[in-house]
């Protein structure tokens, strides 16, 4: 076997599990369904007056996503820990976390970005303006890769353990609320007039952290589940 | 005198060691409780701004600043248990996180009350309030992660990173919190810092240390059960007055 | 000094004596657990003692 060029096996591995993930289509479908049942549940649950709505969108829109994230976060490693495919990719000479972060680049095309496409369609539901929707889409491609990174650490400690589900939202929701912050702050600093920079581009120096730490951090905890 | 602390960290050794601390802390603990709330009751003048209420804080603050100083040292032992691959640090991590978490809900529980005849509400999300609330999810997801996890090694090193990404996170999660709290205009809890009476600052000041005492005192008896559990099969073990009576 | 007095702490006694009792109810409590734990795990493993001396 010719050595991998680190690249070269960042897209190998995307491409392996998006592959995987196409011929189980239903799965990618459940969160983007789980998402816009739970966004549209906000208004039976309110009131449909615009002016409370309009308000509670962006918060709506984070948790919803917030939330939707979490239910895949178990498919992130448990099929390959299963059939022991994990097991394998542990002894790879290659860097481990680059192979971590094929994993979860992998993991955010699928289960954020279409809800980053679809956000827009449920903004329109609690009567965003325009600006605010280019905001509210800006906010989450900088925002959801963030949860599915903190999300793969969550993911790899639970490995293999029973109640895993709903272990890993306990782990993982409380170190994602600043991004929730930022990412509704964003959008909700657009509608009272206000620039929406500064939260983003604290979003973005977050991604920009987790980007350098969480691959590893990830990949020592899939060792430590491993051993 | 060189002290030999390597001796100390093997688990047997420091069974025995914890056993004889327990009382030096536990004593003191309970002794500097009821000075602190003597002089906190008796001796501290009721202040002007918020009357006889004020004197929550004798709890209430001691228990905030430990919920959080106990993470950090959990997260610290936690560090030392991974990296130098000790045992017992990582019993301590373990020992610590059921009282740091208890502090947070006393915290909590104090918050509530002392918020309710100052600004009419039991809850309000203020930026202190908020990430103490934030602080107990991160201990319940240590105690929930390790209690789930049967192979004590595996558990403990998850655990020790969880903690690491945890106190990692603290400061940017408190960061986050006070920004989004001043956005949206809450409220804050203001005490007149400066102008304290000398006899409440040494009420909290001797709650404090009281509830420092009682930390270590409990932590110990927790971990010597810990030490136990997990060496259940050495000789040492077997040998113990305790165990062979 | 006038005992009801003192507990009524000027009509905010509820919330001061709410406070400082669940904190020491709850720090009674994490005593109890901690002693009842001890005795339990000196119990098991004089039990398993026993059996190993069976053996």
């Amino acid at each position: 076997m010719n050595r991998l060029s680190l690249t070269s096996l960042l897209l190998l591995v995307i491409r392996r599990d998006l592959l995987l993930a196409m011929r189980r289509r239903a799965d990618v479908l459940t969160t983007l369904v789980f998402f816009v049942m739970v966004v549209s549940l906000f208004p039976l649950g309110i009131g449909p007056e615009a002016d409370t709505l309009r308000k509670i969108a962006p918060g709506v829109v984070w948790v919803a996503a917030l939330l939707a994230s979490m239910l895949s976060l178990g498919r992130m490693f448990s099929a390959d820990y299963l059939d022991g495919t994990l097991e394998q990719m542990l002894l790879v000479p290659q860097s481990l976390s680059m192979l971590v972060l094929g994993k979860i680049v992998a993991h955010w095309m699928l289960s954020g970005l279409p809800l980053v496409l679809i956000a827009p369609v449920l903004g329109l539901q609690f009567d965003m303006s325009a600006q605010a929707l280019w905001v509210l889409i800006a906010a989450l491609l900088l925002g959801t890769p963030v949860l599915s990174m903190i999300g793969a650490i969550g993911a790899a400690l639970t490995l293999g353990l029973r109640g895993g589900g709903v272990l890993v939202s306990l782990l993982v929701l409380p170190l994602c609320i600043p991004v929730l912050i930022f990412g509704a702050g964003a959008v909700e600093s657009v509608t009272t007039g206000m620039s929406a920079v500064s939260h983003l581009s604290l979003l973005g120096a977050m991604l920009m952290f987790s980007l350098v730490f969480t691959p590893w951090v990830s990949a020592q905890a899939l060792r430590i589940s491993m051993e | 005198m060189a002290i030999n602390w390597f001796k100390y960290s093997a688990p047997s050794t420091f069974y025995g060691l914890a056993g004889k601390l327990v009382p030096w802390f536990a004593w003191p603990a309970a002794l500097l409780f009821c000075v602190g709330l003597y002089i906190g009751f008796f001796v501290a003048p009721t202040d002007v701004v918020q009357g006889e209420a004020y004197r929550i804080i004798f709890i209430h603050v001691p228990a905030s600043i430990l919920s959080m100083f106990i993470y950090l040292i959990m997260a610290a032992y936690a560090a030392l248990g991974l990296i130098f691959n000790t045992r017992l640090s990582a019993m301590m991590a373990t020992a610590l996180a059921p009282t740091g978490a208890l502090f947070a809900f006393i915290s909590l529980w104090t918050g509530a009350l002392w918020g309710k005849p100052m600004w009419g509400a039991w809850w309000v999300w203020d930026a202190r309030l908020t990430s103490e609330l934030i602080l107990l999810f991160l201990y319940l997801g240590f105690i929930a992660l390790q209690a789930s996890i049967e192979d004590t090694r595996r558990a403990d090193r998850a655990g020790a990173l969880l903690a690491i990404v945890g106190s990692v996170n603290v400061p940017i999660i408190y960061f986050s919190v006070k920004w989004w709290n001043t956005l949206h205009q809450g409220s804050t809890i203001k005490f007149t810092g400066t102008s304290m009476h000398i006899a409440m600052q040494q009420a909290m000041f001797t709650m404090l240390v009281a509830c420092w005492l009682y930390v270590i005192a409990i932590s110990l008896v927790r971990v010597r059960s810990i030490i136990l559990e997990r060496e259940r099969n050495t000789q040492w073990v077997k040998e113990l007055a305790e165990i062979k009576q | 000094m006038n005992w009801a007095e003192f507990f009524a702490m000027k009509g905010y006694g509820f919330y001061v004596w709410g406070s400082y009792g669940v904190a020491l109810l709850v720090l009674l409590l994490e005593i109890v657990l901690v002693r009842h734990k001890r005795t339990i795990t000196l119990q098991q493993l004089r039990l398993m003692r026993d059996v190993g001396d069976e053996e």
